[in-house]
This record gives C-alpha cells, structure tokens and sequence, in this order.
C-alpha cells in the first residue's frame, strides 16, 4: 500500500464478532468509494452491539462510529466522517471516552483493539517486548519469582497459583520442556482468549517466551479450538512475522536462547479444553483424560515437564514484567489478585467485554455495562463460568466477583462468562441440556460421567412429565452426588452445578406444569 | 476441497500429507486435519496409510479419528453449515431457531441436503455469543442470526454456486 502519510487513517476490526456483523464489507464498500484512505484492520475495542466499530484518527484522539453498515458507508463520507465530524447519527465520540471502555480496568487488553494486531512495529510502539527484553537480563527464578509475587491465579478455570506451578517445572529436572498454551476455550459465553489472540497476538506469544525462560523450554504449542478460524489465521501470520524478527526461533532477540512455536489445532472436543485430555491430543491420541497424579508440571507432554496455562494466564505475565508484580498485584482483592475479563454474552443488551480488578459485582456489569437484557424483558438468571458453572437468581448479583466469594455461594467465576438469560428461561429444560451436553463430550473414562449423565437426562424428564416425582427428585439427588464424587475430572465433577443451583433457585420451572410445557419443546433438541 | 475419486491420486494425496507431517512431535491429528482440509474427508483408505507410516495400528487411528466431532469419515455437502447450540445462543432462542433450519433445509443435524450443498452439523460455541445465534458458514460466523438472515446467507451461497458451475 503506497499511502501518502497525510491520508486518513480509519480502522475497521478484523475480529470475529465484528466480521460475523459484516465488518469486511465495510472495508471494501469503504475502499471502493474512496482508495485513497489506509485502513488498518485492528482487534475489537470488545464493545459488541457497536460492531461494526470504526474509527478514524483526529487531532484530538480516536473518533468512533457504529454499528456502521456497508449502506453507511456514503453518509458517512458525506458527512465527513475522516475529520470526525459529530453530525452523524452513528457517531460514538472519542473511543477512550465512551463510558463502557472508560469505565474498564485495562491492563491485558490494554492493546486491544488499538493496534494492528500484526503489526510488530505497532506492539513495539504500544509498550510491548519491554517484558520480554527484562525477562532476558533475569535469572529463571527471578522471574518465577515475580510471576509468584504477583498473586496471577490460572484464569482458565481452575484459579491455580501460576508462580507455583512455574515453579513445579522449573524444579522438575529434565532437558526438554514445554510450554502448552490452552487456547480451546469451550466454554459457551467466553472469548477473552479468542479477542486476545485476535487483537493481540504478540502478547501471548511474548508471554509463551517468559515462560520458556522461567523454567528452561525452547518449545511452545498453542493448542487452539477448531472452531477459532480467525485467530488462527492471526496467531500465524503473527509467529511467522516473529520468526522473521528472531523474536522467537533459535536466538530470541539476540539472546542466544531458543524458543519456537507451534499452533495446532483441536478437532471440536469440550475436554480436550482439560489440561491432561489436551495433552493427550497434542500427542496424537483421543482426548482421555489422564489421572493426576502425576501433575503434567512433572510428567506433561511427550512425558516431559511442561507449563500448561490459559491464553489471558500467559497474557498476564509481559505486563507483570514490564511494570512489576507489585503493580499488577495492586488490583483485586483478597486472594483474587490483578483483573479478570469479564465476557458479558447470551440476552443482553451491551454484550462485550469488559476487564476489572476483581471485586466488581455481577450486578454492575449486568446492569451498568450490560445495560439489562436485549429482548427489554426482565433479566431471570445468568450462568456463570460457562456450561459446568451455576445459574444464579437475582439475590445473588451482589456478591462480589472473587474466587472465594463465588465459591462460597457454590458458584465459580471460571473464565469470567456470563450468561444472560430473561424470564423465557425455563430452568429444567437448561438443566437437562447440562446433562445433555455431559453426555456428548464426556471423554468415556468414568461411568458416572458418561452413563450418569444420560441417566440424568431421562430422570430430569420424568420429574417434568410429573412421573413419580418425590422418588426422581431424590434419585437425582443421588446421581449428582455420583458424578460430584465418582468422576475423574470436572467435566463429571461439576456438570451438578447447573443441575442442583438450577433446581435449588428456581424450582418451580420443575414443577409439572411447566415440565409438560417444556418436554414437547425439548423434542427439537434430541439429536446432536 | 477437491473431492478426488480416482484411487491412485487419492492415495498420493494422502502419502504427501502424511510424508509433509510425519516429522512433527504428535504428527496425527495434524495429519488428519491436512487430509479433511485437501478431501473433505478422511477417507477410509487413509487410515492403513497412516497407521502403518506413524508406527500405529489401524485401530488406533481409527479411535482418534471416530473421538473428535469435527472429523468426518465420509464426504460432506459443497458447504458446511454449523448451528450453535451453546447456552449463550439458547438465551437468544437458538433453539428455535435450529428447528426452523433444520425444516427450511429439510435436515437434521449430520445430514445433507438433497442437491448435496448444504452439510448441517451442531456446534457448541463459536465464542461469538455476545452476538448470538451464531452460526459457522465454512470458515464464516454469523451473528445474530434469524430466519431473514438465513435465507440471504444461503441465497448467496447457492448463487455462488451456481455461477461457478456456468
Ligand atoms: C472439562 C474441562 C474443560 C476445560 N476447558 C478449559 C478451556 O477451554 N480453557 C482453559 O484454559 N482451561 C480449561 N480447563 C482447565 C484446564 O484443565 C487447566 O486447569 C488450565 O488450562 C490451566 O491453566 P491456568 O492455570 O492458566 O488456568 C478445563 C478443565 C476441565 C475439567
Ligand atoms: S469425568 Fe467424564 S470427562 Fe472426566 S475423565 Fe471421567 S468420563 Fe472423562
Ligand atoms: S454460545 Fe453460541 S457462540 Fe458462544
């Protein structure tokens, strides 16, 4: 592209929310009716309903419009959009000061959705590398250390400290390690890992490398769902960019050190999202979950030692060594240290995503960021911690968002999606699909899991066609308490939760008449 | 995708693939999704290809092949769409929405449509779900998705096709 430097600059997001809303064909409706203008494909900004987001650079920041469609296209030009003017119905204002992303704790997603995701110079230009050049002047403990210092807990789901399993491979002695990033995000109402791959790819690489310094390995897999084309697509152009710039490869930056990276690709598995199943893929095999012990951080992949973390886990850590544990540390509360990126999704109205400190309440991103539900009818429940997390009633917005808050209410935060749902919900037909769902990706290991969970559909169906209710209730009862204490892995573990929190808040909608309602309606969803 | 029918050529195909992958640490399912990217399938004479090549038993990749949704042991339709079927698109009311799909196209979930366009399969989560319905077209996702929108996405890629076939 041989644009002259005074050319206007509008970027239209490559990501794919903004591409499933027709952001393509805003590009090239953009382009046709005036060549002359750079655009630049960023990440998304996370503000979802306003996807289509483009921006154009002024004198005074950033101006957006949205959701802009490829019929905007003439009116905006019309109205001269390239000066950011503000007579257009579409117009946002300044990015940075819509009160969504103003309101937002960023420091992850601190690049997201400014810079082109590809572009090295950009992530240079934007603070990135900077954790990467300290990291290379640092002993491997030191950096544990820090990782340790910054109270960073696996935000994958299961919240375990990251400094300690760092510290677990680090001890481990073996030469050959691995680095395994767990980018199969499963989970319905999550794409934190999705939107940071997409919009930010270099950092997770960035933070892949640390962790290669931290504990002795040359060698990273990006294990990514299949179902993620986008972000394929990105984090290959953005390895192979890096490759060419010795950022990884034989002589990271100079250094002497090796590290190198490889994305491969899931094959549509919910538990292979499961660190040992995963493992297991990568090595060629079904996704059967291994038992622990041992940890992989002692016997992972091939065999060897290996670092298994989620994508927002090892995006965390360029920033924490860059800036310091202390800082990082800073944000939360309790024992929930740093931010989370909360992904509001399902009926509402502001979907997007929205990073804080830990702390902040369900209620204040349901109703001050999401702005309530999309179809305007009363929000009912949200599902929290994707399809093994609980449906929480109203009562319970309040509780502040923090590993051991949640906990104590049986709920978890998981990966931080939160599902809305509005008063259409009916609560045993989403309990039925929990088992639903246990029985399609159960890995086959365990009975409870596998013949439990079948079990637990047709039981849920008989409570709700009224048959022999007191008795199913109570074989139910038992068959949760199965799963909780007979499964090898949380896929079993913790498919009770939506079950028992469903039955337990909202048990009328297992009451026989809504249960006759809703089983001729289940009858669309048998076959998967 | 070109869907080969011709033995030999089959065969090549498969022995580059397995030949261009076979140094990777865990070369299979690499393998598997190189042969479903270039056939459209994972043929049934793959599977003592690769076994005997990647030191395995037939069986064994047999397993791998049958545990993962996404691999198909038989050819698929021109296109594939993939309905999710994820929480976040139920509270969008995604299932109605597969029920009326699956009457428009007159298929269920695994099946093709009679003219051998269209393959329905069941997805759970495009991470797309602050804009649910979501649905996957090849490697496109949609969002918010109705019947409208539907319609006009299976229009142009019908039409597509049949300006490929003049
Ligand atoms: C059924 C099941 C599915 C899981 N899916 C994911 C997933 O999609 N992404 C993820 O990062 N972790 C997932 N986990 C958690 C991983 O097993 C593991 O705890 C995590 O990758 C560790 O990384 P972290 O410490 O950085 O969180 C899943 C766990 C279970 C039991
Ligand atoms: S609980 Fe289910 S998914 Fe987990 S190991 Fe057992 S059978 Fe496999
Ligand atoms: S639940 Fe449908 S896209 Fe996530």
């Amino acid at each position: 592209m041989n644009h002259s430097s005074n050319s206007p600059t509008v970027y239209i997001p490559r990501d794919t929310t903004a591409l499933s809303l027709g952001a393509d064909k805003v590009a090239s409706q953009l382009h046709s009716q005036q060549p002359d203008i750079n655009i630049v494909r960023n990440g998304s900004r996370g503000l979802f309903w306003l996807e289509p987001m483009i921006e154009v650079t002024t004198p005074l920041g950033r101006v957006a419009y949205g959701p802009v469609q490829p019929e905007d296209v003439a009116s905006l030009l019309a109205n001269d959009f390239l000066q950011g003017d503000s007579s257009h119905p579409l117009y946002l204002g300044l990015t940075e000061e819509i009160p969504y992303l103003a309101q937002q704790q960023r420091v992850t997603f601190a690049r997201v959705g400014i810079t082109n995701p590809v572009s090295l110079a950009d992530y240079r230009a934007y603070g990135g590398l900077v954790g990467l050049q300290k990291a290379l002047t640092l002993t491997p403990q030191t950096i544990v250390d820090e990782v340790k210092t910054s109270g960073l807990r696996g935000r994958g789901g299961a919240a375990f400290p990251t400094g300690i399993k760092w510290q677990t491979v680090l001890n481990a002695p073996s030469n050959k390690k691995y680095i395994v990033c767990n980018a199969d995000e499963g989970d319905s109402g999550t794409f934190a890992d999705r939107m940071l791959m997409e919009g930010d790819p270099y950092c997770l690489i960035e933070g892949m490398i640390i962790a290669g310094l931290a504990v002795g390995a040359d060698q990273g897999y990006i294990y990514l769902r299949e179902e993620y084309p986008v972000a394929h697509q990105i984090l290959n152009e953005a390895i192979a960019t890096a490759e060419s710039e010795n950022i990884l490869g034989d002589n990271v930056l100079g250094s002497g050190k090796a590290f190198n990276l490889q994305v491969r690709l899931g094959a549509g598995a919910y538990i292979c999202g499961e660190e040992t199943s995963l493992l297991e893929s990568l090595e060629g095999k079904r996704g059967m979950v291994r038992a622990k012990p041992p940890l992989p951080a002692i016997v992972g992949l091939f065999g060897q030692p290996t670092i298994v973390n989620n994508v927002i886990s090892l995006a965390s850590v360029p920033d924490i060594m860059a800036n310091g544990a202390e800082q990082y540390q800073e944000f939360g509360t309790g024992r929930s240290r740093g931010t989370l990126p909360f992904q509001l999704a399902g009926n509402i109205k502001q979907g997007g995503l929205v990073e804080l400190a830990f702390g902040a309440t369900l209620k204040t991103l349901l109703e001050d960021f999401g702005g309530g539900t999309r179809s305007g009818k009363p929000m009912r429940t949200v599902q929290i911690g994707g399809p093994l997390g609980a449906y929480l009633p109203e009562h319970l917005w309040d509780t502040p968002l923090d590993y051991e808050a949640f906990l104590a209410i049986g709920a978890g935060v998981g990966h931080g999606g939160i599902v809305a749902f509005d008063n259409s919900v009916n609560l045993s037909q989403q309990a039925r699909f929990s088992m639903e769902f246990c029985t399609i990706e159960s890995c086959g290991k365990c009975t409870p899991c596998r013949i439990g969970s079948t079990r637990g559909v047709e039981v849920i169906d008989r409570i709700t066609n009224n048959e022999q209710r007191e008795e199913n209730l109570e074989l139910l009862e038992e068959l949760c308490d199965t799963m909780v204490h007979g499964s090898l892995c949380a896929m079993g573990g913790m498919t009770p939760i939506p079950v028992t929190s469903a039955l337990k808040h909202f048990p009328e909608d297992f009451s026989p008449a809504e249960g006759a309602n809703s089983s001729s309606q289940q009858q669309g969803a048998e076959h998967a | 995708m070109t869907q080969t029918s011709n033995g030999s050529e089959l065969a090549a195909t498969i022995n580059s693939i397995i030949a261009e992958h076979k140094t990777l640490e865990g070369p299979l399912l690499p393998i598997l999704h190189a042969s479903q990217q270039a056939l459209g399938y994972i043929p049934s004479e793959a599977v003592p290809m690769i076994a005997e090549q990647l030191q395995l038993t037939k069986a064994e990749v047999h397993g791998v092949i049958s545990f993962y949704h996404f691999f198909r042991s038989s050819p698929a339709g021109n296109n594939t769409i993939q309905i999710c079927r994820a929480e976040s698109c139920q509270s969008m009311g995604s299932r109605e929405l597969e029920a009326e799909i699956k009457q428009r196209l007159k298929v269920d979930y695994h099946q093709t449509t009679a003219d051998g366009e269209i393959t329905l399969e069941p997805v759970y989560c495009l991470g797309n779900c602050a804009c649910s319905p979501a649905i996957r077209v090849n490697d496109d996702i949609h969002g918010r998705v109705d019947m409208n929108k539907f319609e006009n996405i299976v229009d142009e890629l019908l039409t597509v096709a049949v300006e490929l076939k003049l």
